[in-house]
């Protein structure tokens, strides 16, 4: 952003995705008065390239492709710190999960941290799609794959298999059939939605 | 004589720098004292019963109090000593807040020894007071308001409908002021014609208010109660008596000029009514622009006049009215930003306009029909950028103030653009939004809810692009520049006092503050009056306020001119000067030095030398008299006192400063230097 930004072109190509945010999220976002409240109770602000405050400015002046390339929709935890304080009733962790659904549907491509959460909720709802539930194991191994990192945490790994913390062969729950259900419904409904 | 010491600790604020008990003590120990003693607050009840007390008991016939400054108290503590039946004037006052604790924080001990010597003083001039008798002036039951806005306007009402006579004295052609220029006033979205209008006939139709409209105030003399006021009525060159308001001259009257009540945006002609609802509801001629009364051929409006109600020949006229208060109504003016601002601009630029410009664009009666549209070419602005605060709260370039009706009146105009313009865009540049009124802040929310952008940042350059204005600003929550392509810039420009502001502030006699608004004699405790007794003020011309704000002080004005008009008299201040005859020797310096006009001459019968003669003598007109003792100072044979000030009392308490181990302390430190 370190050239003069142009509102006028920015709400006019921007308007709906405003418009989407809201209505996705379901949040006012223009409710917002930029008080920081958000920002000053975050854990995980510092590590952040926008501030939480910041990246719903972002999203009321219509800066689609910074906010959506940003690092700190991925770093936020959905810790809703940020919801129970903000005196606007804006519920901006649902937001940050509306700008990430987002992202990931635009086909927005991420770079650094961003893109090593978005994998790990990749390898997690796989996991959970094959089995029903979560099955630890498989799904860090297959993080540590596409992440190019295959030995990450192993120490951590070898301890809790060791005390029987997690299993080594998947545990699969009987009614894997509605869960896959589940996914379907919502690979319909996020169809629609696009 | 009897002397009691009162030195008060004023909570901490005295208290806490100055060493309070010790100064009592020390008083204790000075000649005539009888009782001294400290106290936390010494104007409290239980603190001023403490006084009545100690009088009785004590026997005392003088009373010294130690504490904050005579313009705070003097009159508290006066009915106090009054209450046990010491005349009011036996009392002196020490300020040891104002002049030791608050100036010397960082010096406890030297304020305490400044506390010890200011006492040691005031101690010695007790001792010397005489008591005094306020005497009485009668009161002319009628108040004159200076200025016709809505201030002036409800000031006016008020008196007028408690009883008293008013004249209301307005300099343009009609009254109405500023508010009748308005489309709509924030937070109720009220049409402010619709308000403000009926009023002004109102004030037409009141039989006990007489209006002067274009009409100036030349001179004012006098006192409390008593003042002579000299109006100017400026040659209108319409017999009103005659007029019948039926619109033909203005119809045919073929020199267009600029119209000041369309703020320049639309045209009026040279003989004109400034708009529809004027009052009163009938024409004047511009003598500036009249091509008759500039030496050319037309006449236009006289031949069309059927009542034959033109007259060129007309004169200003003076006239001298007798009132008994003055209200000052006179409101303001909007900064010229054209002079300061050479980043927007100059005012070279088009479509940037002012607030009130927008006022009249957006107002159904103005000059497009209230259709929002740029100046230039008429056409719909789609893009609207506002700009707070330009010349408020900017010292480099205007105001170090703010202007306190700024933000709402944006807010009020951002929220009529999105409501008349579908589709439209609206930024709103601003550095705070202050909203602190009865439903500000919600009104504020409602526009931001209807799709103002708000950008915190000033606007640094606004340049052609086009047909269009590019506003180079930023948004200093989102740490970025920002532009935005505008068809309209409306700037909301600080609020000054209007022009004359200060002359009629000398005419009238009272002062102005640093920026030229008037002075109020206390600014939380006296707000509606000036230190000149008898001049109340209402409106902005004190400071910038907004309307709710500007009615409440003029209603407020108001009740202190019934209450003064109720009376049949009222006491004066006895602490005036006086003349001792047998030294005058008539050189009427005195004369020459009084501000206030009080001194005049008198004959007496002189009988030296066994002559039977005649000497002329200085004597002081006890109404216009304000004690401010510049006949004394100047006085070279000592004719002239200042009663509660008396040369021998001012004497005794500088010789009881420079006592002796003081002075010769003081030469020590001269000759240190």
């Amino acid at each position: 952003m370190s050239v003069a930004f142009n509102l006028t072109n920015s709400l006019k190509d921007n308007f709906g995705f405003i418009n989407n945010v809201s209505k996705e999220s379901g949040q006012p976002v223009e409710q917002c008065y930029q008080c920081g409240k958000c920002t000053a109770g975050c854990p995980v602000a510092f590590a952040m390239d926008y501030p939480p405050h910041r990246v719903l400015r972002m999203v009321q002046l219509g800066l689609k492709e910074n906010v959506l390339r940003s690092q700190a929709i991925w770093l936020c935890a959905g810790c809703s710190t940020c919801t129970s304080r903000c005196p606007r009733n804006v519920d901006l962790a649902q937001v940050m999960d509306c700008l990430r659904s987002l992202a990931k549907r635009e086909g927005v491509p991420l770079d650094d941290r961003a893109r090593d959460v978005s994998l790990f909720y990749d390898c997690f709802l796989n996991t959970v799609e094959d089995n029903g539930k979560l099955y630890e194991l498989g799904m860090m191994l297959n993080y540590n794959l596409k992440t190019r990192q295959l030995f990450k945490n192993a120490n951590t790994g070898l301890a809790m298999l060791t005390r029987n913390k997690i299993k080594f062969l998947p545990a699969k729950t009987k009614n894997r059939r509605d869960v896959a259900m589940i996914f379907q419904r919502v690979r319909e409904l996020e169809g629609k939605a696009r | 004589m009897r002397i009691g010491v009162f030195v008060c600790w004023c909570g901490s604020n005295i208290g806490g720098v100055v060493d309070v008990p010790r100064v009592a003590a020390r008083a204790a120990h000075l000649p005539y004292v009888a009782h001294s003693v400290d106290y936390k607050y010494t104007c409290s009840e239980p603190g001023q019963n403490m006084i009545v007390d100690a009088i009785q008991k004590h026997n005392l016939d003088r009373v010294v109090v130690a504490s904050c400054s005579p313009r705070l108290h003097e009159t508290t503590f006066r009915k106090t000593i009054a209450r046990a039946g010491l005349n009011p004037y036996l009392l002196e006052m020490v300020n040891i807040r104002e002049q030791c604790s608050w100036v010397h924080s960082k010096e406890p001990d030297q304020a305490t020894a400044k506390a010890i010597d200011l006492v040691r003083m005031a101690v010695a001039k007790a001792a010397r007071l005489e008591p005094l008798s306020e005497g009485s002036i009668t009161v002319t039951k009628k108040a004159m308001v200076i200025g016709g806005g809505i201030a002036g306007i409800q000031a006016a009402l008020d008196i007028a409908d408690a009883g008293h006579k008013v004249i209301l004295v307005e300099r343009e052609p009609t009254i109405g002021g500023k508010m009748v220029m308005l489309d709509k006033t924030f937070p109720t979205l009220d049409c402010s014609a619709c308000i403000s209008t009926p009023k002004m006939v109102a004030v037409a139709q009141h039989p006990n208010i007489e209006l002067l409209t274009y009409a100036e105030v030349t001179e004012v003399s006098g006192y409390i109660g008593n003042f002579s006021v000299t109006v100017k009525q400026k040659a209108r060159y319409v017999d009103h008596s005659r007029c019948t308001g039926c619109g033909t001259c203005w119809e045919k009257c073929p020199q267009k000029v600029s119209s000041e009540f369309n703020q320049h945006i639309g045209i009026r002609k040279a003989i004109y009514i400034p708009f529809p609802q004027a009052v009163p509801n009938k024409p004047c001629i511009d003598a500036a622009n009249c091509r008759r009364l500039n030496g050319k051929k037309c006449g236009v409006c006289a031949k069309v006049c059927a009542a034959g109600a033109i007259n060129y020949e007309q004169q200003d006229e003076y006239r001298q009215v007798k009132v008994g208060a003055i209200v000052m109504a006179t409101g303001y003016d909007l900064f010229d930003w054209t002079q300061a601002y050479g980043e927007y601009g100059y005012g070279k630029i088009p479509n940037i306009i002012t607030g009130l410009q927008f006022e009249r664009l957006v107002n159904a009666s103005g000059p497009t029909g209230g259709k929002i549209t740029r100046p230039s070419d008429g056409k719909e602005p789609q893009n609207v950028v506002f700009i707070k605060c330009v010349g408020s709260r900017d010292e480099a370039k205007g105001k170090a103030y703010c202007s306190r009706a700024c933000c709402m009146y944006t807010a009020k105009h951002a929220h009529q653009v999105l409501e008349k313009i579908p589709g439209s865009r609206v930024f709103v540049f601003y550095m705070d939004v202050r909203a602190p009124g009865k439903a500000y802040e919600e009104f504020y929310q409602r526009t931001v809810n209807e799709g103002a952008r708000y950008i915190r940042g000033r606007v640094s350059k606004i340049s052609r692009k086009g047909d269009k204005l590019l506003v180079k600003g930023a948004d200093t929550l989102l740490g970025c520049q920002v532009e935005i392509e505008a068809d309209l810039v409306v700037l909301a420009t600080a609020m000054v006092p209007s022009r004359g502001s200060r002359e009629i502030a000398r005419t009238v006699g009272f002062t102005v503050d640093q920026d030229g608004f008037f002075q109020e004699a206390h600014p939380k405790l006296r707000p509606v009056e000036t230190n000149t007794a008898g001049i109340f003020l209402a409106g902005v011309c004190q400071g910038p306020k907004d309307i709710p704000d500007t009615v409440a002080q003029a209603s407020a004005a108001a009740v202190k001119v019934c209450a003064l008009l109720y009376k049949q008299e009222i006491a004066t201040n006895p602490m005036i000067a006086e003349v001792n005859e047998s030294k005058c020797q008539g050189c009427l310096l005195c004369r020459d030095v009084c501000p206030f006009q009080a001194i005049e001459t008198k004959t007496i019968p002189n009988n030296a030398h066994d002559q039977a003669k005649t000497q002329t003598v200085a004597h002081v007109n006890s109404g216009l008299c304000q004690g401010c003792g510049c006949c004394t100072s100047s006085c070279r044979s000592g004719a002239i006192n200042l009663k509660g000030f008396s040369n021998e009392q001012i004497v005794s308490a500088i010789k009881a400063c420079l006592c002796e181990d003081n002075f010769a302390e003081l030469v020590r430190k001269v000759r240190k230097r």
